[in-house]
């Protein structure tokens, strides 16, 4: 495992940096077409940036749980290394990140009009950044990929965002710097430790069992803020609600994963004792956030934030599965940070089509819209009854996946997480019925125009792939298989070794 | 040709539901019911092939999930069990299909009803298909999702909206315990697949699991965490709540969904589950219990009831605690085939329902109805024979089911099974004595509706009447022709391994011929007796009912209220959730988290600012900004100049 050589030609290294291209194009526009050639830019370059990423769907190795399309050249000193790599999970997560960007940028065409060139190149260096988290493979570089991520983020909500945005920005910020700081310590305690910031060596690496418990913690920090866990979640309702639509999509698409991504790159594998003796912790902060937030979410009176709500509900499924160490749970919390990227997006996708035609997100304001809206109407009652969990649709594929691991790890747990399924189909309908059924009496409702071209462009691939997922979804697991048995054979022998030195 | 059966409706559906505007109502009406006649006339082919030639077919289609030993495919399991299924489901949903081309004729959203229509019959056919407890489980939440839209059709009513809710809702509480069964089982058997699932049940016999605090029955825990999704689904006492709302759909809905099959789907699902039920005579037993209370108390609630709708409605939910109880002391023959009969009778009681409140220009409640038997005389016969099928009348369908059901609950001898055999018997009485009424109000006495409903009344459309005479001859004949194989002599050969027995030298179905005299003829004689109540009370002395609700005020008002199961749940579980849900969010995250996280923290971080006056830029997320990139900077520098 000493030596890497470099392959044939640097392919991660080009999608990631890509959109940067884009930027330069961007500044280069002028005139009175700028805005307009700006989108098209930024529309063209997302759109070369996946279809160079197919290359990795194409060309990835299903059968080996190394590593795969490796760069590693010397960047600061001898020990720091610009290293890149990827495997089966990364690359679920990359493909998605390449693929939304288009979209993204479809999302803001009209309804963004001040600073657009700024709006676009924000969106731009977010997907460098965004794709260089799941690329990384030292330490540091994930770490400046990973926080730096955030800053196109605060702009994005700052600059782009509704009325309490500077609350929004200033609160998502607030609980970043502490998981930051606090993994920024860890980061240079593992440095000092093990003399070395890349990634692979310092999966070997057995750190002493009580170490692993603070480095565990601070590392969750930071992870449990992004993804978010309960208590440290109320960023993300008013992130949400302030952002822009975009901006909510990109949140609900990918950001949220990166602490998922993280649970799995290096709390289980570097950390396999405190993962294990923490995963109490971890549970009860999981089945909490199901059934606080579903309750909340419950009593919500704007789209936006019932949705947020529902969020951080679903990603209680994810540290739930992650935590069960056994392949059901870890696959099926991929596959619920997968499909929730689809289903929740397009559910912010959807508030955005009434909100860019009312610009209210308040349900009480809305009712009976299923009389001239037909179309819409159809789509937003599929991602309602994905987003509950319906089979057939990707959510449920990982739900299920979660729970039948979650029930053999502990069934407290699992039956108090499947509660979930109750209290999703109450908000999420009760919501649907205030806005699209009855009848059609508010005034200013009566002009809404059902849903354009472009917004069917925009979500018909949303549909196909959730319904993909549900109908099919061994075409996203054949991907994770060999990383995840990987992982969890890792753990195991990690444990197994602090185990024996305890007995003898 | 099971593709063809299955798939047609989906795609049919498809081509309804989003090309309905394209191809027009015409277009609609004929895509969907095409494809349900054909799905209807290949199952009768499959019947004689796979339920009378005593084959069992697998067909693979598609992986679908494999993590793991969490493996499983697409498929299809064709044994005589699905088999019966497949009949019920694509027969009813046939004549339905023709029978809503006349009863939606006026309304504007016809392509959208018709795809609706086809789907749920995919949902459903899904269900009874299934060779694992996953695609099982689709089908399970597809009939839900199509019920819920079914029930939520006519969306601008919001009785109907609510009523959509609260069927998707109460049905998940039974999904609940349904998915943690399936939990359980991968648990202890590492497979979703049904047969290498019931092949382990012998040997986990006697085996503990620790259940939340408890320590339980392995197969008893299963069991009935898996009967509580049959009880969502089936409306079985205490989960029973969403079935009357749910009658806020088009009446061709109830009729299919309501009565004939999505309800049944609890009861196939235990049935279909009997390698596991009969390890476990406390799961039965349970079943028994709850089968049986549920007969009588929805029958109690029928009496009462002036919505024509609400009375079949409750009138099926206690047919369905029959079927249950059927299954509860295993005679599982029994349960099947009362489901097969009551799919024929209770549909036609519904459709005919639909063609009186047709007639009464959407008139539901039977105190405005009245004399009707002169001007629709077939939809009167048709009722007619709705009604002596449901009471039992002999040599009509439900004769031969329902009496069978109470024989075999008098000879198990199993847990509850005389508590059955009594409530049985009981809610014979009261079924003949509702549906008499039902008849009695609705087609004779002097009509109380205005003149204006009254010039209006009309025989229904040729689609109609065919769906109807569709169904009467189900209700006449599925009895007599189909007993010997169900429950008879036939037994054996027909059902071979799709219906388990642990013991099979105790066939209970056996045992109930030889019952003694009187409880034969008990349930003729409840019969009788509630038809002469009913005709006493509403024909030969009109006023009784006045004078009963006047004497017995607290015991109508109980069963008028539905025993008031709303008002406490509403008062247990809905209002306290919201009450929480505010709670925990304006004390809970405004009031602890935030006030105590970011906010404490900004008000802080404003007031060391506003302090110290050195620095000027407006917004603290600027420092916090310089802050990060600082350390991240240092950090950098000092880790690769460290080296």
């Amino acid at each position: 495992m000493e030596h890497f050589p470099m392959e044939h030609f640097p392919i991660l290294s080009i999608i990631t940096f890509l959109p940067l291209l884009g930027v330069v194009f961007i500044l280069l526009t002028k005139g009175e077409n700028a805005d307009r050639n700006a989108r098209n830019a930024a529309l063209w370059v997302t759109i070369f940036t996946f279809l160079a990423s197919l290359y990795l769907w194409f060309n990835f190795d299903k059968t080996t749980a190394g590593f795969q399309f490796q760069e590693n050249v010397s960047w600061l000193g001898d020990k720091i290394n610009y290293r890149m790599g990827i495997d089966g999970i990364s690359i679920l997560f990359i493909m998605l990140t390449t693929f939304i960007m288009p979209i993204v940028i479809l999302t803001g065409w009209d309804s963004v009009k001040t600073r657009v060139k700024e709006y676009l190149i924000a969106f731009l260096i977010l997907e460098t950044l965004m794709i260089g988290v799941f690329s990384a493979l030292d330490i540091v570089l994930f770490y400046l990929f990973f926080e730096g991520g955030l800053i196109p983020m605060f702009l994005i909500i700052g600059v782009w965002g509704g009325k309490n945005r500077v609350y929004a920005t200033y609160k998502l910020f607030l609980y970043t710097l502490l998981g930051s700081v606090l993994m920024l310590l860890a980061l240079l305690y593992m440095y000092f430790k093990a003399g070395t910031t890349d990634i692979p060596t310092l999966m070997q690496y057995n750190f002493d069992p009580s170490a692993q418990i603070w480095l565990f913690l601070a590392f969750f920090a930071s992870f449990a803020v992004k993804i978010p866990m309960w208590p440290v979640h109320t960023w993300l309702p008013d992130a949400h609600v302030q952002a822009p639509t975009a901006g909510s999509v990109i949140l609900a698409w990918i950001l949220l994963k990166m602490g998922g991504y993280g649970f799995l790159r290096f709390s289980l594998p570097m950390f396999p004792v405190a993962s294990e003796e923490l995963a109490w912790l971890i549970y009860t902060l999981s089945v909490i956030a199901i059934i606080y937030t579903s309750l909340v979410a419950l009593m919500q009176t704007d789209m936006k934030k019932m949705i947020a709500y529902s969020s951080v509900a679903h990603m209680g499924f994810v540290t739930l599965g992650i935590f069960t160490f056994n392949t059901q749970g870890i696959e099926g919390a991929i596959m619920v940070m997968v499909a929730h990227g689809f289903v929740a997006s397009a559910l912010f996708l959807c508030v955005g089509v009434i909100y860019d035609r009312l610009h209210t997100r308040e349900i009480a304001r809305y009712g009976g819209l299923t009389n001239i809206m037909p179309r819409y109407a159809l789509i937003f009652m599929f991602f309602t009854m994905a987003s509950v969990g319906l089979p057939g649709t990707g959510n449920f594929v990982g739900e299920i996946l979660v729970l039948i691991g979650l029930f053999k790890a502990n069934i407290w747990a699992a039956f108090l997480a499947t509660t979930g399924l109750i209290l999703s189909a109450s908000y999420m309908l009760w919501m649907y019925r205030k806005v699209m059924f009855g009848k059609l009496i508010k005034p200013d409702l009566k002009a809404m125009l059902d849903i354009s071209r472009r917004e069917i462009i925009i979500f018909t691939p949303l549909v196909v792939l959730t319904l993909w997922m549900g109908i099919y979804p061994s075409a996203f697991l054949d991907f994770i298989h060999v990383s995840v048995a990987n992982l969890i054979t890792h753990h195991q022998a990690a444990l197994a070794l602090v185990t024996d030195a305890v007995a003898h | 040709m099971y593709q063809i059966i299955v798939f047609g409706p989906l795609l049919a559906a498809l081509i309804a539901g989003l090309f309905g505007r394209r191809i027009g109502d015409r277009g609609s009406q004929f895509v969907t019911s095409g494809a349900l006649i054909i799905s209807a006339v290949l199952s009768w082919v499959v019947f004689f092939r796979v339920g009378l030639g005593g084959e069992v077919d697998h067909v693979t289609l598609a992986t679908w999930i494999n993590s793991g030993t969490f493996t499983f495919d697409w498929a299809f399991k064709v044994d005589a069990l699905t088999a019966v299924m497949l009949v019920v489901v694509n027969t009813v949903s046939c004549l339905v299909h023709l029978y809503s081309i006349g009863y939606m004729a006026h309304d504007p959203d016809k392509p959208r009803f018709m795809a609706y229509l086809s789907f749920f019959t995919f949902a459903m056919l899904m269900l009874v298909t299934a060779d694992n407890f996953i695609q099982l489980f689709f089908g399970w939440e597809g009939v839900g999702l199509s019920s819920y839209l079914l029930i939520g059709f006519w969306y601008k009513k919001p009785s109907a909206c609510a009523a959509a809710i609260k069927a998707f809702v109460v049905n998940r509480i039974g999904d609940f315990g349904f998915a943690l069964g399936i939990f359980a089982i991968f648990m202890v058997t590492g497979s979703v697949n049904f047969d290498t699932v019931f092949a382990q049940i012998p040997a986990l016999q006697g085996q503990q699991i620790h259940f939340l605090w408890m320590n339980l029955d392995l197969i008893t825990t299963i069991s009935i965490l898996l009967f509580i999704g049959a009880m969502g689904k089936s409306a079985q006492l205490g989960l029973h709540v969403w079935l009357p709302d749910a009658m806020e759909g088009p009446t061709p809905v109830s009729a299919l969904i309501h009565a004939a099959t999505m309800v049944t789907a609890g009861v196939f699902l235990v049935a279909r589950m009997s390698p596991i039920f009969e390890y476990s005579p406390t799961a039965l037993g349970f079943v028994t219990f709850i089968g049986a209370s549920t007969a009588i108390f929805a029958a109690t609630i029928a009496t009462t009831q002036n919505d024509i709708k609400r009375v079949i409605a409750y009138s099926t939910c206690s047919q369905l605690g029959y079927m249950f109880f059927a299954l509860g002391v295993s005679a599982y023959g029994g349960g099947i085939f009362h489901l097969f009969t009551h799919a024929f009778f209770k549909a036609l009681l519904f459709l005919a329902a639909g063609s009186v409140i047709h007639a009464m220009s959407d008139e539901q409640d039977m105190r405005k109805m009245g004399g009707l038997w002169k001007k629709i005389p077939t939809t009167f016969v048709m009722m007619l024979i709705g009604v002596l099928a449901l009471t039992g009348f002999p040599g009509f369908a439900g004769y031969y089911s329902k009496d069978m059901i109470i024989e075999a609950a008098y000879a198990s001898g199993s847990s509850w099974s005389g508590y059955a055999y009594s409530m049985g018997v009981l809610a014979a009485l009261l079924t003949s004595f509702y549906s008499w009424r039902l008849i009695f109000m609705t087609f004779f006495g002097r009509n109380r509706s205005s003149k204006a409903v009254q010039d209006h009344i009309h025989e229904s459309s040729n689609w109609m009447i065919v769906a109807l005479y569709g169904l009467a001859i189900g209700a006449v004949f599925a009895g007599y022709f189909f007993r010997n194989i169900f429950v008879g002599a036939g037994y054996e050969a027909f059902w071979g391994h799709a219906l388990f027995l642990k013991d099979s030298t105790h066939n209970v179905l056996e045992a109930a011929e030889h019952v003694p005299g009187w409880v034969s003829i008990s349930p003729f004689i409840a019969m009788v007796l509630g038809f002469i109540v009913a005709h006493y009370a509403y024909i030969w002395k009109p006023g009784t009912p006045a004078r009963f609700v006047v004497t017995f005020r607290y015991l109508y008002n109980l069963f008028y209220y539905k025993w008031y199961f709303d008002e406490i749940y509403d008062f247990l579980f809905v209002e306290p959730a919201k009450r929480l849900g505010t709670f925990l969010w304006k004390r809970g995250d405004e009031g602890i988290i935030d006030r105590y996280g970011p906010d404490g923290a900004a008000a802080a971080v404003m007031n060391l600012a506003r302090r110290l006056k050195t620095l000027q830029s407006g917004y603290v997320y600027h420092y916090a900004f310089a802050m990060l990139i600082g350390i991240a900077g240092f950090v950098t520098w000092f880790v690769g100049g460290a080296s």
